[in-house]
């Protein structure tokens, strides 16, 4: 069905690629960014360092308030398998955890570390990996999770849980093709680094096994492509390739469709076509994390838009604010009327919501366009069903439909229209003469379909437990009546065996009752004795709600279930009593 | 003749064979209840707060499948009233308010100082989602809870609220008018 081997081996090595469907060329402006080499910074006052940036779960919490912490120290742990750790970007203080605005298009405060520098910049110490090749796959991996490493193309997947791989692979695909717009991290990263992502590169190999390595960078890259071609050159199962500019080209499955004409199937991975996928920068963080023994407190980020006089690429530990990020780009004001800084590209970036937000994992790119460089997203008109959308879809999806169904609220049928394999690439929304923002009502509705999804599980648990609560009742209701039927018995059968003796004692008790009832009837018509009567009725009902209190505990500490229903066997410890 | 015989035969052998097949698989494939009952009950939010008028979703649930109007649900809301609208065939109203609104998504929360002990909200709450002992401390499985209301009343101290969910990044909708902090007033992107 698909391309094999052998025949990919051959298509690759002639540089005759295949192709994805759709696809657009927007403007490159790379060159605003590219140009120089990446800059460090000098350490900043205070990091903000969210303990969760990737898919998963959070890390548990190792550090307190207060607390010392060295350049590189672990703050979070990795015990569940999805989690990833953090760590301390300098050597500081631990002055707050708290919630803090989010690298999130919502910018909803998420769990936070926050550390201030005490301007040393001491590392921990180091643990390096002698020699990886002697090294266990295991050992390497645990390495990888523990230097909190993951995706840092974009989605932020563990990259340890991706690296556990016992399926055939054939192809490691090494993915430098940055198709977004403006973003220019991973280029100067390859021209300045190619020699340590290649590392990062082997270090995989000998975990992975694959049986062929290529090395995918897109052509309006050509110095990244030279230097990538040179690190590579003496291993012969490593190929670099070139690869036709076009948006989103980057995207993991286009890529592969690109390089191998296999289609990953819809909700499958990769590795369902043997293919695995890593993004240069994650190689360079690998070779860090083994070679070195360097924890992931860095990325390189661009600074680029022309809100910035001197747009440019830096080294950002993780949890800078961008706010000291402007101050390096020289933000200038003028050429915005009101403040819009991107987090990622044009594309699929977002915009944030305050310029305390912290630089993590995934966070490639801070775009400040001016004025008139990006359309203003709030000119949507009515789709005029052109089709120009549906033709540049590279999931082959029909965007009108997805975005008439998404905005009637009608999911399903969204859903049956493959809303979920949408990448959000952003493609459709380009080139809609109409302006809609179609992706943001892509994005509404997958999030309204995964929360209608929890819900319904939830409302089922619910039931469940409706039920299961319903059904012990009615046991428990079986149960005391059917005590109670036996204890009749028992009392009929003593009176029958019994003869008159228990009948003339039942009849004396009632008479005494019934004396004490009138002389009761008698008292009360006395006004000023009822008063006093009626405290002493206060005070058995105190004692009798004592009782059942009591019956309660001790129910409980049998082991019964945490609802018991105190009251009935209230009324039913006083039926017996009357019954008596 | 022999044919005619032979052809009543065979019609009465398949006759045998066939309602033989059709006996067994109304005993083997018995539908358990009312399937309709239990379409509409899927739907409803289980919540179990009896704002509908009946003492649980099953309940309406029943009560719907007879005929009585799709809007009395207010936890379910304007989304639950288009699916019952959908699978009765009947036409969506809007929601009853003599039932009570919509609301956001709540949980109860008891203030756990104050409790006494008394086990009067663990007595009330549909879905066990209470956990305590006379005369000890109680608290609320966030999880389980449904926001249904039904523990606050009984309370004798009043140390239970309701408190609106958090909604964190993963939950959130994509409302940006429903951003809580910011100083950037925010546009959607693409
Ligand atoms: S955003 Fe989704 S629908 Fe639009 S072009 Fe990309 S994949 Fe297709
Ligand atoms: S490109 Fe825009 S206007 Fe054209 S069909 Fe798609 S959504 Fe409608
Ligand atoms: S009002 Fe409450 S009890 Fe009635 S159906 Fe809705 S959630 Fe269930
Ligand atoms: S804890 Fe209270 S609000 Fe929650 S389900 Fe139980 S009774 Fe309802």
């Amino acid at each position: 069905m698909f391309a094999n081997y052998d025949k990919i081996i051959e298509r690759i090595s002639l540089n005759q690629l295949w192709d994805f469907p759709g696809g657009v060329h927007p403007p490159q402006q790379k060159t605003l960014s590219n140009q120089a080499s990446i800059e460090h910074l000098q350490v900043e006052k205070t990091y903000y360092v969210p303990v969760k940036q990737h898919i998963g779960l959070e890390g548990k919490l190792l550090v307190s308030e207060g607390d010392k912490v060295l350049k590189g120290q672990t703050l979070t742990t990795s015990e569940a398998p999805f989690s990833v750790p953090v760590h301390a970007p300098t050597s500081g203080t631990v002055t707050k955890i708290a919630n803090h605005v989010s690298a999130h298009p919502s910018g909803i405060p998420e769990l936070t570390v926050i550390i201030d520098a005490d301007g040393q910049d001491t590392w921990i110490e180091l643990d390096p990996v002698p020699d990886y090749a002697k090294a266990s796959k295991s050992e390497l991996i645990e390495r990888i999770c523990d230097a909190g490493i993951s995706g840092m193309g974009g989605a932020g997947f563990p990259t340890h849980i991706k690296t556990n791989n016992s399926k055939p692979l054939e192809f490691l695909i090494i993915n430098g093709i940055e198709c977004e717009p403006y973003i220019s991290s991973d280029d100067r990263l390859m021209r300045e680094h190619a020699w340590q992502i290649r590392q990062g590169i082997d270090i995989l190999v000998h975990i992975l096994q694959p049986k062929q390595v290529i090395v995918a960078v897109e052509d309006n890259k050509p110095e990244a492509l030279e230097t990538m071609s040179i690190a590579c050159q003496q291993k012969i199962n490593y190929q670099v390739v070139s690869v036709p500019t076009k948006y989103p080209a980057g995207g993991e499955k286009q890529l592969i469709q690109v390089l191998t004409s296999r289609e990953v199937p819809a909700n499958g991975l990769p590795i369902d076509v043997a293919c695995i996928m890593y993004n240069v920068a994650t190689c360079y963080a690998i070779a860090d994390a083994i070679v070195e023994g360097k924890p992931l407190i860095e990325r390189v980020v661009t600074l680029t838009g022309q809100g910035f006089k001197s747009p440019k690429n830096v080294w950002a530990r993780l949890g800078t604010p961008i706010q000291s990020l402007l101050i390096y780009g020289d933000y200038d004001e003028s050429q915005q009327s009101s403040p819009r800084f991107i987090m990622g590209g044009p594309m699929m970036g977002f915009t944030m919501t305050s310029v305390l937000t912290p630089i993590v994992k995934i966070s490639n790119c801070i775009l400040v366009p001016a004025d008139d460089e990006l359309p203003n997203p709030e000119d949507e008109r009515a789709c005029i069903r052109c089709s120009a959308c549906s033709d540049v879809c590279p999931a082959s999806l029909l965007p009108q439909q997805l975005f008439w169904y998404s905005k009637a609220k009608e999911l399903e049928k969204a859903e049956e229209y493959n809303l979920f394999d949408c990448i959000e690439c952003g493609a459709c929304a380009y080139v809609c003469p109409s302006e809609i923002p179609l992706v943001h009502y892509y994005r509404q509705a997958k999030a309204d379909i995964r929360n209608q999804k929890e819900e319904k599980e939830k409302s089922d648990k619910a039931k469940i437990r409706f039920e299961a609560r319903k059904a012990r009742l009615l046991k428990e209701k079986e149960h005391r009546e059917e005590k109670h039927r036996l204890a009749a018995e028992a009392r009929k059968a003593s009176l029958s065996t019994d003869g008159g003796g228990a009948k003339d004692k039942i009849a004396a008790a009632l008479a005494r009752a019934k004396a004490k009832k009138e002389a009761f009837a008698k008292q009360a018509s006395n006004a000023p004795h009822m008063t006093d009567s009626a405290e002493s009725e206060k005070t058995k009902a105190v004692s009798v709600s004592e009782i059942s209190t009591e019956v309660a505990v001790s129910q409980t500490a049998q082991g019964a279930s945490p609802a018991k229903d105190g009251p009935e066997d209230d009324t039913a410890a006083n039926k017996e009593t009357t019954e008596l | 003749m022999t044919l005619t015989v032979f052809a009543l035969a065979a019609i009465a052998l398949l006759a045998l064979i066939f309602g033989a097949l059709l006996g067994f698989a109304a005993i083997r494939f018995k539908v358990e209840g009312d399937p309709l009952v239990d379409q509409i009950d899927a739907i409803l939010p289980q919540t179990q707060c009896g704002q509908c008028g009946y003492p649980g979703c099953k309940p309406y649930a029943e009560a719907i499948a007879n005929g009585d109007d799709i809007n009395k649900c207010p936890p379910g809301g304007e989304s639950t009233i288009k699916e019952l609208s959908a699978l009765m065939g009947v036409e969506a109203k809007p929601l009853d308010a003599a039932h009570g609104v919509e609301d956001v998504k709540k949980v109860a929360f008891i203030r756990e100082d104050e409790c006494i002990g008394c086990t009067k909200c663990i007595q009330a709450c549909p879905v066990d989602a209470i956990l305590g002992a006379a005369k000890q401390m109680h608290t609320i499985l966030i999880d389980e809870c449904t926001g249904c209301d039904l523990c606050v009343d009984p309370c004798p101290v009043d140390c239970i609220d309701m408190v609106p969910v958090d909604v964190d990044s993963s939950h959130w909708e994509w409302k940006f008018n429903k951003v809580p902090v910011g100083d950037i007033p925010i546009r959607q992107m693409s």
